[in-house]
């Protein structure tokens, strides 16, 4: 438990020394998301029906962008050598990794939704569903998009690759995310959807750590 | 000990070397030399339980590493290529984290301890990413002050070093040796250590070495 | 038991696959082409005209049975990356990325016979059917699994990385099946399945059976082809291969 923590502290640690890139993946965000009334129209009722889908993919995408870097450094210079080497099991100290990537960057996504959401004239109750579907479904696009970056650490193009394994993957969250938003607009109640997204992250956080783990040992090799 | 019997390793479609057969006892060291590329390296991350055995078995204390591996691990101690070091963190959180990861948590005043006796006093609290390439590995090498481990395996731990350092990593050896530790290492100098010494050369049969002590 | 297991386990090795692929395949080659015919005969010439959809629903012979085969591929592929991992033999890898271009194919001739279909049935090329939605799905699944083995240069390595995103992907298919089904009825989108054929004749159950056969002898044929080809490539330096007949010419 101690190594866990460890590297959370770790990871956090590095990611406060290098602020710069968790605030681009924060803009990055905030553009994507801004760039759709400008291409759609500013219609009030139309983009209170898109803002779902379009908040939980911009933040799919902004949740990716750091992804190629979970494990790239630590693969790199040796970090990911002495993790196997630990007596604490690697899928547990892979675990603290997701959790500090989720940390920096997850949480700021859904702390950032709700004030993104007001530029689509979402109500109050509707932001409250995108910020509880967010706080359920990031941490799944952390856990799924881990397994991604092991596979594809040192491996040409992993960049593209990464997005190109992990996106089909992402689908499921991205419907019932979006689509708790979408219950609640249609007044429909959002709860089917929420539990489903919860399953998701239990399952993800059952199976992703592993199989993670397999992939990361792939690449030890 | 650590013994190894008939070991092969391949890369892609070559074959390193094989049938490479060690062994190391308390207090003993063991050098592999051999020419770049001869395998160096793979042989350490074999025996590491880093990188599958190809051939042969490896084994701890009379036992087959594969079925005692959390405790081998948990007695062993790598020193690879590439250092483990965060170039954003200073020395000493980077010696705190690798030792927690490793299960065995420092308290600040052995932490820092060990870094002055690496020569890294006053620089404790700098991020490595302004230590010359000499004292970042000094950060690494801060490690075994700190290690209980009874076998450490070091991956060319005397490149980078100036003299000074070279003879203090050198005293730090002896001392894991006379306490009945055990050592594998690469190096392309030639090395004076305390204790009974081999050096085994890849690619050519292991010649015995008599100690220096 | 030990001893069928050990019979096994002998075609588990690349060297005695190989002269077994190179008899095999040709049956099976010659097998898909008669099915093919036949099947072809049926859907064209001996299925009645449907009622309702006219003489455009023939092409649902080529595309229910590519859309069988196309997930059921997908899960053959995860069956060969599960026994790689559990038994570590190198056939398994192997045979996963000899049948990814085949199920690949199918997707994506069932999305392509599928917009055919679509464009008389529905009056568009595209409808985000369930179904459809899925095989587009388990297409892009299928490319991530080839673009991520072919990137990696080391076979044993691809295969291993392969096996795992073979695994992940089967795991959520399933589910990503559901949650497209679940987002279709929300959204209240096309309520026409191509499946949903009011009323099946038994000779177009007969043509579409005999269609499925014939993808399903062509799949084995073309795999255990490509298997040969693979391992060939992979073992090149062996002697066994250096030793055989084909190569003294």
């Amino acid at each position: 438990m101690n190594a866990f923590l460890a590297i959370v502290r770790r990871d956090l640690l590095l990611a406060a020394r290098r602020k710069s890139e968790v605030f681009t993946a924060l803009f990055f965000f905030m553009i994507v998301v801004s760039l759709f009334p400008l291409g759609i129209g500013p219609e009030s009722a139309t983009l209170r029906r898109i803002a779902p889908g379009v908040l939980w993919v911009a933040a799919l995408l902004a949740a990716m962008l750091s992804l190629n870097r979970l494990f790239a450094a630590d693969h790199q210079d040796g970090t990911l050598e002495q993790m196997s080497l630990s007596p604490t099991p690697l899928a547990l100290l892979v675990s603290g990794k997701v959790l500090a990537h989720w940390l920096t960057a997850g949480l700021p996504l859904v702390l950032l939704a709700p004030v993104l959401g007001l530029q689509f004239d979402l109500s109050a109750r509707s932001l409250g569903i995108l910020m509880i579907s967010l706080l359920l479904g990031t941490p799944v696009l952390s856990l799924i998009g881990a397994i991604g970056a092991a596979l594809t650490l040192g491996v040409r193009g992993g960049g593209v690759l990464l997005s190109l394994l992990v996106l089909p993957l992402y689908i499921p969250a991205l419907i019932f995310g979006a689509g708790a938003v979408e219950a609640d607009l249609a007044g429909l109640g959002a709860g089917g959807h929420l539990s489903l997204l919860g399953a998701l992250l239990a399952l993800g956080m059952f199976f992703a750590p592993w199989a993670a783990t397999a992939a990361l040992r792939i690449a030890l090799e | 000990m650590l013994r190894a019997h008939g070991l092969a390793c391949d890369r892609g479609d070559r074959r390193l070397f094989s049938a490479v057969d060690l062994s190391v006892s308390p207090g003993e060291w063991l050098q592999v030399e051999g020419a770049n590329g001869a395998g160096k390296t793979s042989l350490l991350r074999i025996l590491a339980g880093l990188a599958p055995v190809a051939e042969g078995l490896i084994e701890w204390e009379g036992r087959p590493v594969a079925e005692v591996r959390d405790d081998y691990h948990a007695r062993l101690l790598y020193l690879g290529h590439a250092p483990a070091i965060k170039e954003d963190l200073s020395a000493l959180e980077n010696l705190h984290t690798t030792a927690a990861v490793a299960g065995r948590p420092l308290d600040e005043a052995t932490a820092m301890a060990a870094l002055r006796r690496i020569g890294l006093k006053g620089r404790e609290d700098l991020p490595a990413r302004v230590l010359s390439q000499g004292q970042k590995r000094r950060v690494a090498l801060a490690r075994l002050l700190c290690s209980q481990a009874r076998l450490w395996i070091l991956d060319e731990p005397f490149v980078a070093l100036d003299v000074a350092a070279v003879a203090q990593l050198c005293s730090i050896l002896d001392d894991h040796l006379s306490r009945g530790g055990m050592l594998i290492f690469t190096s392309h100098q030639a090395v004076q250590l305390a204790g009974t010494g081999a050096s085994l050369r890849l690619g050519t049969p292991p010649a015995p070495r008599e100690g220096a002590a | 038991m030990s001893q069928r297991l050990i019979n096994w386990f002998k075609f588990a090795s690349p060297a005695s696959f190989y002269p077994l692929a190179g008899t095999l395949w040709p049956w099976f080659a010659g097998l898909a082409s008669v099915l093919c015919a036949v099947g072809l005969w049926i859907s064209f010439f001996v299925a009645p005209t449907d009622f309702q959809q006219g003489e455009g629903y023939r092409i649902i012979f080529i595309h229910v049975p590519a859309s069988w085969m196309s997930m059921f591929i997908y899960c053959v592929m995860a069956f060969w990356a599960a026994i790689g991992i559990t038994f570590n033999t190198r056939l398994s890898g192997m045979m996963s990325s000899a049948l990814a271009p085949t199920g690949a194919l199918f997707a994506f001739l069932s999305l392509w016979t599928g917009a055919l279909w679509g464009k008389p049935m529905w009056g568009a090329w595209w409808v985000w059917d369930a179904r459809l939605t899925s095989e587009l799905i388990l297409f892009f699944l299928y490319i991530g699994y080839i673009a991520l083995t072919s990137a990696i240069d080391d076979p044993r390595r691809a295969d291993k990385a392969g096996a795992i995103v073979a695994l992940v992907g089967v795991i959520n298919v399933p589910i990503i099946y559901f949650s497209v089904k679940w987002w279709n009825t929300l959204h209240q989108g096309a309520s026409v399945s191509m499946t949903k054929a009011p009323t099946m004749a038994t000779t177009m159950l007969w043509g579409m059976l005999i269609m499925a056969l014939a993808f399903w002898m062509y799949s084995i044929a073309i795999a255990l082809y490509r298997v040969r080809a693979i391992i060939l490539e992979r073992e090149r330096h062996a002697t066994w291969v250096a030793e055989l007949p084909e190569m003294q010419r």
